[in-house]
């Protein structure tokens, strides 16, 4: 099968996946007490039983649910994702302004979970059993066992707060007109902990996981038939370990990136980062659920992307793959 | 006689690790001249491969090594780390058993191949490339430009092999250490690639060390051999007195218990030599010699009218791949029939389709006339009875958790045995046939060796009394002392049963010992069949397996 073929055949699978995506979260949002009218009363202060069914009826909220699902399918097909109640724009235009930066602190989690998960997981799997092993595995269990927005507090408290070296939120200055190397400084600064947080569960996953994959690979015979070549400690290591440890990693990550996406809805909480999770948030209170079907529905197509990218990354791990299929 | 390229005196090693605690060599010496090839012989776990590994330095951090290995000069046993990487593939090469898993499977062979040569000549990649084009060439490699960018999985067995010789051989190295290069190889292959080292061995003038279980492989190939069991050498002697002037009991027992194509003995008179270690309570081994004879009784003459077990134009396919196509055959009561093959030609999948373990597309299985592919269900299951199977790998085929006494037990109760006394009595009788004492039944497959082990699955397949026994390779797996009690263990059930058997092997000596009848297959394919094939084959395929084989 060729690479274009392939990425044809995933993106045709992707379909069904999102349409039972859409219709079963349609179905939860429904679940949750109260809709958009009594919110927006409630934020009034002073509505009206009468102003408030008129509301209802001018949202289409009166209608029976079915043809309310039906409705929202109808705007689908003419591919728009609605007009946000909550906020009255188009769902697209709230979605495209808070994407990229949830998809930059998200990348950056991804990226620091696997340097920093595979280094402590090779040093932990070649010095196995010794004292530096010992004190990284304390170190991911720690890690693995905290939450993720506890993390976050306790980083805001102690870099932000204590030692003031960093923001304690926020994506950049207000009114900064930094440019060049001093302005990816200064989003590097804010970006850091959030993403350091986000990270810190998925640094332990990899450090085990990398541990105990490249435990494996040791074994095998073609490591020492690489010893038997002349290779010194650190070209056997990487070239023949650690190389062949990173496709069971790869894999996990692939299955770990809606995972992270929905970690960043709690972050982006604790950091205000101007991010699609505090958007979520938004919409869920105010149970604004085209917008929320909006957000879901791009979730999981960034979601289904990330991983078509993986399972193309996968076959030039493993060139093995491409021979099985 | 010129100075020893490699002198190895009074070693030993002992495994420390999670694995393996021990020693596993004790007090070996031997030397090699250089351009000498010289063969380290003895079966599983007498510590021969540990001292091929030691000599490059490859084994586990935790294993002490004790005594000295010169290599021109240097001891090995004590050299530095980075010294050793020097040695490594530069002065000394090594060749492993299993091509399968020797290379790195992420990447493509020319590349693993050109590593060595970057790695000690400092030279660059267009250059390690172009040497290494030479080296498949050198190694008898067709279509090289395509090989060099291939993935090890893209390559068949005896061509990694080849890859792994050419990364060995890279720099030209004085001595070429080969641990079973051949054992995980179809015998046609095996042929070739020992012709190869041999080529090599002269073109390069290298010594050759050759780690191998195999004596007639032994005593055609190498000058020199020494017999090793529990990591202490037996006797050192010429190769080619190997089969006629073997000093040490041990070692007469190894040549009686292995068979040559060309020995011309027949399990229906002759049964194989049995040596048996025993360990005494100062430590020391005591090595007995048994020649046992066949049971006096005549074997009760098939009559050709009896039916027996016939196949008739049996069809398996798997998926798109037709495994068997078109085979028939017949084994007439109290005969044996062999089926020889290399892997991938089908042997195996005829028995599973007997047994009914795969469904063949066409054709028929018929037990005494009664067609069983035509069954299902109970009714298939009476007549299964009547033929029963025996597998190549004892470890893989007893389930772990269970005693040996559940394991017979439940095949009785399967085939509906109701009655309990008559099972205890059923189970006392098959291990007493298989030669088990009766306390092997309350224990786990685990707490047995591998020989002891295929003689419980004997003893399962037995239980129910079957008429017909396909063996698949059932010794393939087991050392030769072992085989050569098994081998005669399944004659002496034959002759005291009577009992038929279809036996699978690709060793052609063992089928020509133990079969009465042989059928030759290919590709899923009978090729030649009647036991003329031993002295007249009449297809070219026939004639090169025997070559190779010889």
């Amino acid at each position: 099968m060729t690479l274009l073929s392939r990425l044809g055949f995933l993106l045709l699978k992707a379909v069904p996946t999102v349409f039972i995506v859409v219709t079963l979260s349609f179905f939860f949002v429904q679940l949750a007490p109260g809709d958009i009218a009594d919110y927006i009363a409630a934020s009034s202060g002073a509505a009206t039983e009468e102003g408030t069914s008129a509301l209802r009826e001018s949202l289409g909220l009166d209608r029976p649910i079915l043809e309310q699902l039906l409705h929202y399918y109808g705007t689908l097909a003419q591919f728009s994702l609605g007009q946000s109640m909550r906020f009255d724009v188009p769902v697209t235009e709230l979605i495209a302004a808070r994407l990229p930066s949830t998809l930059l602190l998200v990348g950056t989690s991804i990226t620091l979970a696997l340097a920093l998960g595979i280094a402590a997981g090779a040093v932990m799997a070649l010095n196995a059993g010794r004292s530096k092993d010992r004190l990284l595995s304390a170190v991911t269990l720690v890690l693995y066992s905290i939450p993720s927005f506890w993390i976050g507090l306790m980083l805001i408290i102690v870099f932000a707060v204590q030692l003031g070296w960093l923001p304690t939120g926020g994506a950049e200055k207000i009114g900064s007109r930094a440019s060049g190397f001093s302005y990816l400084l200064e989003r590097g600064r804010y970006l850091l902990l959030p993403s350091l947080a986000l990270a810190s569960y998925y640094i332990a996953i990899y450090a085990r996981l990398t541990r105990s994959s490249m435990l494996e690979v040791i074994r095998q015979d073609h490591v020492r038939t690489a010893v038997a070549k002349g290779l010194n400690r650190w070209q056997v290591s990487l070239r023949h370990i650690v190389r062949n440890a990173l496709i069971p990693v790869s894999t996990m990550a692939g299955m770990h990136i809606a995972g992270i996406l929905g970690g960043a809805v709690v972050v982006e909480t604790v950091f205000s980062w101007p991010g699609m999770g505090r958007l979520t948030y938004e919409a869920i209170n105010a149970r604004d659920y085209v917008l929320l079907l909006g957000i879901l529905l791009t979730s999981a197509f960034v979601v289904i992307i990330a991983n078509i990218l993986v399972d193309l990354l996968h076959r030039v791990l493993d060139p093995r793959i491409g021979a099985r299929a | 006689m010129t100075e020893p390229l490699l002198t190895v005196s009074d070693l030993r090693i002992s495994y420390r690790n999670a694995l393996r605690t021990g020693i596993a060599v004790d007090g070996l010496s031997f030397s090699i001249a250089p351009g000498e090839s010289l063969a380290l012989v003895g079966e599983s776990g007498c510590g021969k491969s540990t001292t091929a590994l030691s000599i490059l330095r490859l084994l586990p951090g935790e294993t002490e090594i004790e005594g000295s290995i010169l290599f021109e000069g240097k001891n090995l046993a004590t050299a530095s780390e980075s010294e050793m990487e020097k040695i490594r593939g530069n002065d000394i090469g090594i060749v492993f058993q299993e091509p399968q898993t020797t290379l790195n499977p992420v990447y493509r062979v020319g590349w693993q191949i050109g590593e060595v040569l970057r790695r000690h000549l400092k030279i660059s990649a267009r250059e390690a490339r172009e040497r290494t084009l030479e080296l498949l060439r050198i190694v008898a490699l067709p279509d090289v430009e395509r090989i060099i960018d291939a993935f090890p999985h893209e390559l068949s067995g005896g061509q990694r092999q080849r890859i792994v010789i050419a990364m060995a051989i890279a720099l030209k190295p004085k001595l070429l250490v080969a641990d079973e290069p051949t054992t995980a190889l179809d015998v046609s292959i095996r042929r070739q690639i020992l012709e190869l080292i041999d080529r090599l061995r002269r073109e390069l003038n290298m010594a050759v060390l050759l780690i191998s279980h195999d004596l007639p492989l032994v005593s055609q190939w190498t000058d020199r051999a020494v017999v090793i069991h529990h990591g202490q050498v037996m006797d050192t002697l010429a190769s080619r007195d190997l089969f006629r002037n073997a000093k040490h009991t041990y070692t007469q027992g190894l040549i009686g218990a292995s068979l040559r194509l060309d020995d011309d003995r027949s399990c229906n008179q002759h049964r194989l030599a049995e040596v048996s270690v025993t360990r005494q309570s100062d430590g020391s081994f005591n090595y007995e010699l048994r020649r046992p004879n066949p049971p006096a009784t005549p074997l009760p003459v098939a009559e050709p009218r009896q039916h027996g077990l016939a196949v008739n134009d049996l069809v398996v396919r798997y998926d798109r791949r037709t495994a068997v196509d078109g085979v028939s055959f017949n084994i007439p009561k109290g005969r044996t029939l062999g089926i020889v093959g290399e892997s991938g030609s089908g042997k195996s999948t005829v028995a599973r389709a007997i047994i009914g373990l795969v469904r063949p597309e066409s054709g028929a299985v018929s037990l005494d006339g009664v067609r069983l592919t035509r069954f299902s269900g109970t009714a298939l299951r009476s007549h299964r009875k009547r033929i029963q199977m025996i597998f190549q790998d004892p470890f893989a085929s007893l389930n772990p958790r269970h005693t040996v006494q559940r394991i017979l037990d439940g095949v009785l109760v399967a085939n509906g045995i109701s009655d309990r006394l008559e099972r205890q009595g059923r189970i006392a009788s098959s291990l007493d046939h298989v030669g088990l004492p009766q306390t092997a039944a309350g224990r786990h497959p685990h707490e047995f060796s591998g020989g002891q082990r295929q003689r419980i699955a004997i003893a399962r397949a037995l239980i129910l009394r079957p008429e017909f026994v396909l063996c698949d390779e059932p010794t393939s797996a087991l050392d030769v002392s072992v085989q050569a009690q098994i081998l005669n263990l399944l004659a002496d059930l034959k002759q005291e049963l009577g009992l038929s058997y279809l036996f699978i092997s690709h060793d052609l000596a063992v089928v020509r010992f133990i079969a009465d009848d042989v059928i030759v297959m290919r590709n899923g394919r009978i090729v030649e069949q009647g036991s003329s094939i031993w002295t007249a084959p009449s297809t070219e395929y026939a004639r090169a397996l025997l070559a190779a084989a010889a």
